[in-house]
Parts: structure tokens; C-alpha cells; sequence
């Protein structure tokens, strides 16, 4: 404690205590207050109610039938196709999903981490796309991704030599899950924007270093840039990984989950069933392994964080 | 040439020339391919946003004509009229801005309170605390949308904007509100604590220090923390469907969505795709006007929490 508040600090003790705290004590309790009972309410009772439904059968209409847990048997017995289809697709989506982002936002970012004229200017229009995000650019591209939509455009300029076509991208089974993928690198901005204000944090005198050692230009960034922006990389990873898992709205509005459920996600089969069929017991049973699988992801990431991330000041 | 002059000073020793020319070459070969390559992701960026635009001004059939038709011809601005006649868009339009308004004001003003009080205050379990509040950012919502379902159908809640708007005034107690409490404390942190210590030996007590003189000189955070929830609320679409069933609270990004398989919308196959669009552009444009009247905000609002994040 400074110097400086130590009158204030012996005013406060003159004061009564509440459940023997200081009163400044329970000033900062109080002000934390607000978000204690959000978190009571809105999270943590949801949180442990959602698991004693999922041992139930509840329609939300009439009575909670206790089930103990046979609705996760019924999931992980592969009883139910759909839930498992769910699961590869998610885990499709994911597997590219993030380590496409985080490739693409590293390089743009390094782009723009050169001396390059007009930075602002193009920062903004790589973060564009990521404020439209939603509805309206999940419509945006059911429109680009038809069969003579933007995209195919695009890549007939490419094929027609060869005599092919792009492909009906969100009515065929095999093309509608890359179709959301290609979908989803758009809106890399707010990932490019962290990894951009990493690269900034790079001390200069690094670079020189690993030139005076002989590096060229893929050694500086083999050995000085990748190994500083692991922090970055670790927090996007682990933000990007549990999100993903959590893909719902573009698949709502493209695809509904089809063609042939090849686009039906988790999330979106959750809502289905416990918003659509109502049957609640069973969809927060999905949300709660759902919620395992992404725990585990987590703590793999955590874990495996020990090895890879670099803390500078942290390590020597 | 004031380039090439330092760089045949860097490479002193051996065959000057030589080397300069080679690594000017390279240098200049370097550039062009750096500009070529951020200038096809920008346009690779735009062009989805500009081919959303041109088509909302096309005539009705008009939209898959090949070779793509970037210029519309006719331009048909009558499609932004049809679309706001043919329902009730400017309806949804105050729906949503005054959900998101109204859960933006909540979200700045309880945040930063709790911000302040573990960026600035001491009191037992604030470590702990801290450290379940960072954990609820990692903590999947879909675990908690049933029982929150429940629990608002409980308050008769359902088919009114409040659960959009309640869990926002609970300082970070909302799912996701968290991030606005990390994003405004790191904020604090880089304050000089003088300033309160003195105001404290002055007699000022905690909630006027926080309301006189924290609050005025976190303009930024909040300003960043007030662009990032408006736009969320702007765009949110999963807690209106769940929430929202009825067409008088409809938001836009529900009414987009109806429209591509009902209304206007003509069913599968025969979707208006140029009434969509313009009804797109509408949802877009406060969204637009708000990131660039307020762009530094948002970039240093990312940056904050993305190095904060090591």
C-alpha cells in the first residue's frame, strides 16, 4: 500500500466492520456485486441446472421424468446417426476452420507488418468483413455460393480451360461443408488485428540480432517471429477452437444442416431438438458433451501451452 | 535513390556494387509482391460487400445475369422502397436498435463498475473472483441455453426484448459480458493510481472517484467496450430466435432470415434475391457508419485484450 493514502486508510479503520471486513473491503465487494448475482443467475444456476435436466425427460409441458443417464448412453452408444453426424461435421469444420484462420490472419498480418504506405487503409478493409458478421453476411454468401453465384465466377475463370465448372457448392453433400469453411476465412479480421498488435511488440533489435547470425528471411521468421507470437497464437487457438465447436447461424440460414445433414452442426441439431421438438432433457445432454469435448480441447491446449508458448520475461 | 545510398553503406566490404543492385532488386521485387498480395486481399475482403450492393440495385431477374454485371442497368432504387413497404423493416429496424442500445448502455455502465472494483479495490477472494469471471469467457454459452430458456419462460419473459437486455446490466453476468469487464479493467490498470490516492486523501469516496475521475478517463475502453456490444446485439441472432417467436419484437436478423424462405422472399428457388440484399444493406449500414466514425477505438479495443490476453 502507498504512502499516500495512509490517513485514509487509518479513517477506514476507525469505521465499523461488516462481517469483519474493512469498510473499503466491502466497498470492493459491493462493487462487484452486479456481476456476482449475473453470474449466480445467468451462468452458474443455468450451468448446474442444465446438468440435472439432462438426466430427465422434460417437454417443458407436464413432468420431469428422472432418467439418470440414459440420455448420454443413448448419445455415446451411437444410438442416435444424427448426434454422431454432428460430431464429424463439427470436428470437420474445426479442424479447418482453425488453423485456416490462424495461418491466413498471420500472414495478412505480416503483410501489413512491413513499412507499407497506407496501413490504415487496408487494415480497415481486412477488418470490414468481421463487423458484418450474422445474418446478414450468412445471406450475403448462401447468394455468393450458388451454383452461378460470385464464387463460381471466380473460379470458372480458372477452370474453363479445363472444361469444368465450379461446383453446386451448398446442394452437394461433399462441397457444402468446404463451401461454409471458404465462408468462414472472410472474417479473419479480428484475429489479424491481435496478431498485427503482436508483431508491433517485436523488439526490433531481434531481427538484427538473427541478421547478424545469417538468417534469411524465412529464418527471422522461423526463429524470431513465430516463437514471440505464440502467446497470440495460443489465445486465438484456444478462443478460435471453442467458438468454432459452437457454429450455428450460417448453417441456420445457408443450409438448414442439409444437404443430407452434411452441414448439421451440434449447436444446430441442439436447437432442433430442444427448441423445436422441446424435448429438453435430451438437447441440454447434447449441450453437456458438446461442452466435454470442447473442456477437453481446452485443457489439451492449456496442457500442450507448457511446451510450445513462449513468455518472454517468463522463461529464459 | 536515397534507398539504394544506404543500403551500399550496410553492405560495406567486397563487391559493393554487386551486392547493392542484388538486394536492391530484391528489395523492389519484395515490394511489388507484398502490394500485389495485400491489395487481392482487399479486394478479395470488399468484393463480397460491393457484389451485396450492386445487386440490391439490380431489376428484379436481373441478378445472375453472366458475366456478372458489377454496374446494375437499370439501377433500381425503388428496391430499398419495395423492400421497406413490402413489410414492416422500419419496425424491425427500431426493434433492434433500441434492444441493442438499451444492452450496450447496460453493459458500459455495469462493467466498468465491476472493473473498477478488482482493477482498484482490495477485498477478500478478489483473485479468486477475477479468475471465475475470465473463466466464463471460456465456458461454452450452449450449455446454458436451456435452463436460461426455462428461467425466462418462468418470468413470462418470452416474446419480450428482455432477456436480450436484463443480462447486460449485471456487469459482465451476462454470457459473454465478462470480456467487457477484462477489456475495461486492463484499461484501469494503465492509470495512474495517484490520482485516486489523492482524491482518497481528499475525502472522495470510492464511488465518486469512480464516477469523477476513472470513469472520464476510460473514455476509450468504454468507447471500444460500447462499439463491440452494440455491434454484438446488432448482429446477434441466436438469443432473438430462441427468445423472440413473435413478429411484433422481430429483429432484423430474424426478419432476414424469414424473408429468404417466406414473404417477399418467394419461397425456395424463386427468392428476391435483390429485395434480400437491399434488406441487407439496411441491416449493414449502422454498422458500417458506427466502425468508421469510430474505427481507432475498435482496433485499439482488440489489440488491449489480445496482447492483455499473454
Amino acid at each position: 500500500m502507498a504512502e499516500a493514502d495512509q490517513p485514509a486508510v487509518q479513517r477506514h479503520r476507525r469505521r465499523a466492520r461488516i462481517f469483519g471486513w474493512t469498510w473499503r473491503e466491502t466497498q470492493g465487494f459491493l462493487f462487484v456485486l452486479p456481476w456476482l448475482f449475473g453470474f449466480a443467475i445467468f451462468i452458474a444456476g443455468p450451468f448446474f441446472f442444465s446438468f440435472f435436466v439432462s438426466l430427465t425427460q422434460w417437454r417443458f409441458i407436464g413432468d420431469l421424468k428422472w432418467l439418470g443417464l440414459e440420455n448420454y448412453v443413448r448419445l455415446l452408444s451411437a444410438d442416435d446417426q444424427r448426434f454422431v453426424q454432428a460430431v464429424y461435421n463439427t470436428t470437420y469444420y474445426v479442424v479447418f476452420h482453425v488453423p485456416g484462420v490462424l495461418i491466413i490472419s498471420f500472414i495478412i498480418a505480416g503483410l501489413l507488418n512491413r513499412k507499407v504506405r497506407g496501413i490504415a487503409i487496408y487494415r480497415t478493409c481486412f477488418y470490414l468483413p468481421s463487423i458484418t458478421t450474422g445474418v446478414a453476411t450468412a445471406v450475403l454468401w448462401y447468394w455468393v455460393l450458388q451454383p452461378n453465384g460470385l464464387l463460381n465466377n471466380f473460379i470458372n475463370i480458372f477452370l474453363a480451360p479445363f472444361g469444368a465448372r465450379g461446383p453446386n457448392w451448398l446442394g452437394s453433400t461433399t462441397w457444402a461443408m468446404p463451401g461454409l469453411i471458404i465462408m468462414s476465412f472472410w472474417t479473419v479480421g479480428t484475429t489479424m488485428i491481435i496478431f498485427l498488435a503482436g508483431f508491433q511488440g517485436i523488439p526490433q533489435h531481434l531481427y538484427e540480432a538473427a541478421e547478424i547470425d545469417g538468417a534469411g528471411w524465412w529464418g527471422k521468421v522461423r526463429n524470431v517471429t513465430i516463437p514471440l507470437m505464440t502467446p497470440q497464437i495460443f489465445l486465438t487457438s484456444v478462443i478460435g477452437v471453442i467458438g468454432s465447436f459452437q457454429v450455428f447461424t450460417a448453417a441456420l440460414i445457408i443450409t438448414e444442416g442439409g444437404p443430407a445433414d452434411a452441414t448439421l452442426f451440434v449447436l444446430l441439431h441442439l436447437y432442433q431438438i430442444g427448441f423445436t421438438a422441446f424435448n429438453m432433457g435430451y438437447a441440454s445432454a447434447i449441450a453437456w458433451v458438446l461442452f466435454l469435448i470442447i473442456l477437453f480441447f481446452t485443457i489439451v491446449q492449456f496442457i500442450s501451452a507448457k511446451r510450445w508458448v513462449y513468455y518472454e520475461g517468463v522463461r529464459a | 535513390m536515397q534507398r539504394l545510398a544506404r543500403i551500399s553503406f550496410q553492405t560495406s566490404g567486397g563487391s559493393t556494387t554487386q551486392r547493392t543492385l542484388f538486394a536492391y532488386v530484391r528489395m523492389a521485387l519484395g515490394q511489388t509482391f507484398g502490394y500485389s498480395a495485400l491489395l487481392l486481399v482487399a479486394v478479395i475482403s470488399l468484393l463480397p460487400l460491393a457484389w451485396m450492393i450492386s445487386t440490391s440495385l439490380k431489376a428484379f431477374g436481373r441478378e445472375f445475369l453472366f458475366p456478372p454485371q458489377w454496374i446494375p442497368n437499370p439501377v433500381v432504387f425503388g428496391n430499398y422502397i419495395t423492400a421497406f413497404e413490402t413489410s414492416n423493416l422500419a419496425r424491425y429496424f427500431g426493434n433492434t436498435l433500441m434492444i441493442a442500445v438499451l444492452a450496450t448502455l447496460g453493459t458500459v455502465l455495469s462493467s466498468s463498475l465491476v472493473a473498477f472494483g478488482f482493477a482498484r479495490l482490495e477485498f477478500f477472494g478478489k483473485r479468486v473472483l477475477f479468475v471465475i469471471l475470465l473463466s466464463t469467457l471460456m465456458l461454452p454459452g450452449i450449455v446454458t441455453l436451456v435452463p436460461t430458456f426455462v428461467l425466462f419462460k418462468t418470468l413470462g419473459w418470452i416474446d419480450t426484448p428482455l432477456p436480450l437486455i436484463v443480462p447486460w446490466w449485471f456487469g459482465g453476468g451476462a454470457f459473454g459480458g465478462a470480456f467487457f469487464v477484462f477489456l475495461i479493467r486492463q484499461f484501469m490498470l494503465q492509470l495512474p493510481r495517484e490520482l485516486d490516492e489523492a482524491a482518497l486523501v481528499d475525502g472522495a469516496s470510492y464511488f465518486r472517484i469512480y464516477w469523477r475521475i476513472m470513469l472520464p478517463l476510460s473514455k476509450p475502453a468504454l468507447a471500444a467496450s460500447a462499439i463491440f456490444s452494440f455491434i454484438h446485439h446488432w448482429n446477434d441472432f441466436l438469443n432473438p430466435l430462441i427468445f423472440l417467436n413473435s413478429e411484433e419484437w422481430r429483429t432484423l436478423a430474424l426478419y432476414l432470415r424469414f424473408f429468404l424462405y417466406t414473404e417477399a422472399g418467394g419461397g425456395a428457388g424463386l427468392t428476391r434475391w435483390n429485395l434480400m440484399m437491399a434488406a441487407s444493406v439496411v441491416m449493414l449500414l449502422p454498422v458500417l457508419v458506427i466502425f468508421f466514425s469510430a474505427q481507432r477505438y475498435f482496433i485499439r479495443g482488440v489489440a488491449l485484450t489480445g496482447i492483455a490476453g499473454r
